[in-house]
């Protein structure tokens, strides 16, 4: 019985089912907030839906000098990736699916593998346009992980665990003192415009340059498979922000904790959707200098706020 | 770093989601930077000027406007002036004025235009779906007055065929007042957002000698300092009765030419509201004879994207013996590859839009060369259809019985 409890948890609630589920709502809620901040129209609620259905009907081109085997299975693999990483995410209260001290570098590198999916899924299409969207996709990866990789983990530094259950137990036990890791809540949500390749550090897909980089090659089910795992990224990313530089409602009963974790992710999705109306796309160059001149120092003193407060508090 | 010793070559051309027309842009990279640039046009050869020598002039005012879907209202204007010119016309007052007004809104939607596809290129959609939405107005203000969006076919030989009645004119006023104050909303967004000023500013940097070696026109001329423009050098219509300023900067690159264009839309709606202010009465076209009497003109006309120039030779007959068109673009395209030296892939999108190009245009010959000769070969007109024939029969399709005006079977 809890064999089949746990495939159930894997693959239907909260795993790979509810995450594809969640992953189209908040392609729909990006597209119609990006929509209507550039006073347009919108797609219907269904689009998402509609479109991945479109791909995985359409036929599936394969360039004749791609890698065959890594063509095929880079898409299959990120969205594997990004699956197993929500599984350590804890979402409405303090318990997710599996869970282990030391969990939270494991989400991270988790979320790292679809940027090199992305990049090898680019470099094995063997097309120029590919190859430079996959050099990109690197290049940049360079620049935000380690912002994002420090200011996500300040918040454990407080904490004094490496799980994000455990910082979970703690900020609940501790209230308010997630407060003082905003500084990392904008860093991490900065950067993960860039892991999410979304303008202004779209670089790795400006259309106007590269067509669509790493995905110029990609068509039908595989392009499918990928975007979907870029959608669904976007929720295991903000659900693993939102777990841990916004640790409140916890405890409260699943019928106002599941509302809860949606606004959160709702919210963390609008601010993106806001920042990508906002912004003209950086260059390669203006990127990276941004990332390590500015976001960079600004994830240090998220550090430097959450070992003063260890100590003296 | 050895990858900086790599050269690699990106197609960016004939078909390229930055490319609005197909054209072809072989770009040599190093990284990311660009080593060299070899353009190559000519795909959209349409033969129009061929086509206008078998046409009547009324009949060519049509043809000429469809040059350019942006700025077919110049075309077909400064085809009409020579025209005009030859058989020597004098326009009545209230014609000029007309032409004079519809010109200018077709450069306010142009340069909107612009500011979208500029936006689109850099990566900053926002831009895009503003301006365009904006452009709406102007849009439907020229259809209004015109009966169509694109190809108003507002011009004739002696006038205009379209009065502006006076219900009109609050309208116009009222577009006008609303995108004077939308363009200024624009200047404020160049100037204070930080992405779009790095994007554009030391970009696609073109000195003033290079500009002027290279013969650049229009706004890409006077985002370098040059001082030219045809509606104040060489007036024509309505243009020596208003006062307007003719917009320059110094900042030689593609924040320098977004500025004026700026400008120059701010500039535009103050002609227009001294046009609508002081438009005379009177009839707005004169009776033109339909043979047009022998000679040879050449009219320039202020296009949105500078300078065009056209040519046109008469032999007294109701065809012309020669027309021949200098869009604006063949003038710019020269610089691009000046402005994109020691630049990155990045940035060519936006250097590319940045003189506004419009390469259906600009595309007036197409050079026939055996695979290994180094020099073209002529045809003439004969030989053409001899070989379209020819061509077409091979492959099953008889065309030997049409009879084309001019043609081989003629």
């Amino acid at each position: 019985m809890n064999a089949l409890r746990d495939l159930l948890r894997i693959l239907v609630f909260p795993g790979m089912i509810f995450l594809v589920v969640m992953g189209m709502a908040g392609q729909y809620v990006d597209r119609k907030l990006y929509a209507r901040l550039q006073n347009r129209v919108g797609p219907p609620w269904y689009q998402p839906v509609a479109d991945l259905f479109k791909l995985l009907g359409k036929e599936s081109v394969i360039p004749e000098e791609a890698d065959r085997g890594m063509f095929r299975i880079a898409p299959v693999f990120a969205l594997a990736a990004v699956i197993t990483a929500f599984l350590y995410i804890p979402l409405w209260n303090t318990a997710p699916v599996l869970s282990f001290q030391g969990d939270l570098v494991v989400v991270l590198y988790l979320l790292l593998i679809p940027t090199l999916t992305f990049f090898l899924g680019g470099w094995y299409s063997r097309s120029i346009f590919s190859t430079l969207g996959a050099v990109r996709s690197i290049t940049q990866l360079f620049a935000y992980e380690i912002p994002l990789l420090i200011a996500l983990l300040s918040p454990a530094l407080l904490a004094n665990t490496w799980s994000i259950a455990g910082m979970a137990q703690y900020y609940g036990e501790h209230p308010y003192r997630w407060l003082f890791n905003l500084v990392g809540f904008g860093v991490a949500l900065v950067t993960l415009l860039g892991k999410l390749e979304r303008v202004p550090f779209d670089a790795p897909e400006a259309e106007t340059e590269i067509v669509a980089g790493s995905f110029t090659e990609y068509s039908g089910r595989h392009l499918a498979f990928f975007r979907l795992a870029i959608d669904s990224e976007a929720i295991a990313s903000s659900s693993l922000l939102a777990a841990v530089f916004l640790p409140f409602g916890l405890w409260l009963p699943w019928w106002l904790g599941v509302p809860i974790y949606l606004a959160k992710v709702a919210g963390i999705l609008a601010v993106l959707a806001l920042l990508r109306t906002v912004f003209a796309r950086l260059r390669m160059d203006q990127m990276i200098n941004f990332c390590w001149r500015y976001v960079a120092p600004i994830a240090f003193l998220q550090v430097i706020i959450d070992l003063v407060i260890k100590e003296f508090f | 770093m050895s990858d900086s010793d790599r050269v690699v070559t990106v197609p960016i051309g004939p078909q390229h989601p930055a490319l609005k027309e197909p054209e072809s842009f072989m770009v040599d990279l190093r990284g990311e930077k660009i080593d060299a640039v070899r353009m190559r046009f000519g795909y959209n050869h349409r033969g129009i000027e061929k086509g206008c020598e078998q046409r009547s002039y009324t009949q060519d005012l049509y043809l000429v406007e469809r040059v350019c879907g942006i700025c077919s209202y110049s075309h077909s204007t400064a085809f009409v002036q020579a025209v005009e010119e030859i058989a020597g016309l004098e326009l009545p007052r209230r014609a000029k004025y007309i032409r004079t007004i519809i010109a200018e809104l077709e450069r306010v939607h142009s340069h909107l235009l612009w500011l979208g596809v500029a936006g689109h290129e850099i990566g900053f959609d926002t831009l895009l779906m503003y301006t365009w939405r904006d452009r709406e107005q102007v849009m439907i203000l020229l259809a209004r007055l015109t009966g169509n969006r694109v190809n108003y076919g507002m011009n004739t030989v002696g006038g205009v065929r379209r009065d502006i009645a006076p219900e009109m004119i609050p309208e116009i006023l009222k577009v006008v007042d609303s995108l004077e104050e939308r363009t200024k909303y624009y200047i404020n967004l160049a100037q204070s957002e930080q992405t779009v000023i790095q994007r554009l500013s030391g970009v696609g940097k073109l000195t003033k000698e290079d500009a002027l070696l290279l013969g650049t026109v229009g706004p890409t001329a006077r985002a370098s300092g040059v001082d030219r423009d045809t509606r104040r050098d060489d007036p024509y219509a309505a243009y020596p009765e208003v006062s307007f300023k003719v917009i320059t900067d110094t900042h030689c690159d593609v924040y320098g030419r977004t500025v004026v264009r700026l400008g120059e839309l701010l500039e535009s709606f103050s002609i227009v509201r001294q046009l609508i202010k002081n438009i005379p009465d009177g009839p707005i076209a004169i009776k033109a004879p339909r043979r047009i009497p022998e000679g040879e003109a050449v009219s320039r006309y202020e296009a949105p994207r500078g300078e065009d120039v056209h040519y046109v030779r008469g032999n007294g007959s109701e065809k012309p013996e020669r027309v021949k068109v200098r869009a604006p673009t063949l003038a710019n395209t020269q610089s691009v590859s000046k402005m994109l030296e020691d630049g990155y892939l990045a940035d060519l999108p936006i250097v590319i839009a940045a003189i506004d190009p419009c390469f259906s245009c600009t595309d007036r010959m197409v050079s026939l060369r055996d695979d290994e000769a180094k020099e073209g070969r002529a045809m003439s007109w004969e030989e053409v259809s001899r070989y379209g024939v020819e061509w077409h029969k091979a492959r099953g399709i008889d065309f030997s019985r049409v009879r084309i005006p001019g043609g081989a079977g003629e």
